[in-house]
């Protein structure tokens, strides 16, 4: 797979550390009322679509940044890739 | 039809006119009182277990593809009950003596073959953790035998045990693990089952779960809606999928694990030799090829193939352990979905609605795991109450902080 990196061009996937659904970088509130059973199922439940999924690489062998990849899990299509955070 | 010597003499001298297939084409009912889903070795062993010896009647069997399309026809065959947690390993050796007596059981030749598994070590460290873990697996009546370098050398000459990186000091050596042929798995389970009356249907996937007022009661699928009293499923790396149309959302993520078959050779190699620090592992079919693989890609996948990175990682690996590996060519590779659970350990357990029960989490190891499991969800289905062994498959373990994690990697699928 290539990722299509937004700074730096087309790159191996296997220079990126995969993390997973790009969720996770919704961190539930700790101060809910709810906060527990939110934080157990942001830490151990997942979507896991067969489809498109939203995820986050982080490349490691390159500029470490974080990337959400819109990849299809079917196919392995990467359709848009875009920095987690905006760049400065 | 019972499968023995003198069946086969007698079909010799009529001409082999006689076999009939190993199980019925069934077509489904409009009710049963209890329906597997997924026609994986799970669900069969399920079925078989529920008719064989937990007396239920009425099964039915409901598969999307063809028996043996699933994982149970594209895994590396290796069994094995040497784990180290306590809430594994007796549920493990429980599967290993199934496998144990499992031809006679079932009437088949599914060609379980002891021929040893062997984890190597590289490092004193290492060697004391496979140390501790033989003696977790001798606490469950398993047979660890640590060899040092020299009894190695004995039955495997060929490694590489100079290696720069990963000099071999010895192994964990389980004499009992070893083989045997996945396909004649699914089909020794499905013949058992049918031979009791189970309808297996193929081609027929579910779409949906009947639920009314929490109570589960059968399964929309492609080929019409099918009540049922009780519905188990059992779908390995569709698991998310399948029980999202219940509602319910898993502590799992698919991803894709390859495998590698080379041509055929002479017997070269003894038994299944792991490397684990080189993401490699490999057995010897009775055909000649070596089969062999190493680490999941990594990603969330339902592809049934993976990417080149992992091949060429593999291939190092076994050129590195085993030079020789390096003049055989790869026949042929493949790559199948599993259901990778956060702790890295399996459930088998009700569910919050009435009537359904769920078995999944296997990652890439439920082979070995295919008779016990099936045994403890017959019981579960059953009984309502869990197998001895399989109690600590909760599906709330996350919830109650009692994960079960081999590795003590923590909540990452992808790194167990
Ligand atoms: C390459 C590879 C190597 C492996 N090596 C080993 C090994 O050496 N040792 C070991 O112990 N384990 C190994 N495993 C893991 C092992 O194969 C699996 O954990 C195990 O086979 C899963 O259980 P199963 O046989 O029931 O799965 P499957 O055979 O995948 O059965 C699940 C079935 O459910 C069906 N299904 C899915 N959705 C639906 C639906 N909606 N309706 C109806 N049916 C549905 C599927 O079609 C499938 O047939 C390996 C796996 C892979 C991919």
């Amino acid at each position: 797979m290539i990722i299509n990196h937004p700074l730096l061009g087309p790159r191996d996937a296997s220079e990126f550390v995969y993390l997973g659904d790009a969720k996770l970088m919704n961190r539930p509130n700790p101060k809910s009322e709810t906060a527990l059973q939110d934080f157990h199922d942001y830490m151990y439940l997942r979507d896991n679509p067969a489809g498109e999924h939203k995820e986050l690489w982080f490349h490691e062998q390159g500029d470490r940044s974080w990337l959400i990849v819109t990849r299809n899990t079917i196919s392995h299509e990467i359709t848009h890739v875009e920095l987690a955070r905006p760049s400065a | 039809m019972r499968y023995n010597a003198l069946q086969i003499l007698r079909q010799g001298l009529t001409g082999h006119k006689g076999w009939k297939p190993a199980w019925r084409k069934a077509e489904p009912k409009p009710e049963y009182d209890i329906i597997i889903v997924g026609g994986g070795g799970h669900g069969l062993a399920t079925a078989y277990y529920l008719a064989n010896k937990f007396d239920q009647k009425r099964i039915a069997v409901v598969e999307k593809g063809w028996i043996g399309g699933g994982n149970v026809g594209r895994n590396t065959t290796i069994i094995r009950s040497n784990y180290m947690l306590h809430e594994n390993e007796g549920f493990y050796e429980f599967s290993l003596k199934l496998w144990e007596g499992q031809e006679q059981d079932f009437n088949y030749n599914s060609m379980v073959s002891q021929r040893g598994v062997i984890n190597l070590y590289h490092s004193d460290s290492q060697r004391d953790a496979f140390v501790r873990r033989g003696n977790a697996m001798a606490l469950n009546g398993a047979d660890p035998v640590l060899l040092d370098q020299a009894g190695l050398r004995k039955i495997c000459p060929f490694l590489n045990f100079d290696n720069t990186r990963f000099p071999i000091q010895g192994g964990l050596l389980q004499p009992r693990g070893g083989t045997v042929r996945h396909d004649a798995v699914a089909w020794g389970y499905a013949r058992g089952a049918d031979q009791k009356g189970v309808d297996i249907i193929e081609n027929c996937e579910v779409t949906g779960f009947i639920i009314e007022q929490g109570v589960c009661k059968g399964v929309e699928t492609s080929r019409g809606t099918i009540k049922a009293r009780k519905v188990g499923v059992a779908v390995a790396g569709s698991s998310s999928k399948v029980m999202a149309l219940a509602g319910m959302r898993l502590p799992m993520e698919s991803h894709v694990l390859q495998a590698f078959v080379s041509e055929g050779l002479k017997p070269v190699l003894p038994g299944v030799i792991t490397y684990g620090a080189g993401h490699f592992y490999v057995s010897q079919s009775d055909k000649g090829g070596l089969v062999f693989g190493g680490d999941i890609d990594g990603y969330n996948s339902y592809a049934q193939r993976g990417n080149l990175p992992v091949v060429e990682d593999v291939c190092e690996g076994g050129v590195s352990i085993m030079p020789m590996i390096g003049k055989a060519r790869v026949l042929r590779m493949w790559g199948g979905i599993m259901d990778m659970s956060m702790d890295g350990s399996p459930i088998i357990d009700k569910t919050h609605i009435d009537g359904l029960y769920f078995n999944g989490g296997w990652c890439y190891g439920g082979f070995k795991a295919t008779p016990a499991s099936g045994y403890c969800f017959a019981q579960l289905i059953t009984t309502n109450t869990p197998h001895d062994t399989a109690k600590h498959y909760r599906m709330d373990r996350f919830t109650r902080g009692y994960m079960i994690d081999e590795k003590g990697q923590g909540a990452q699928p992808n790194m167990h």
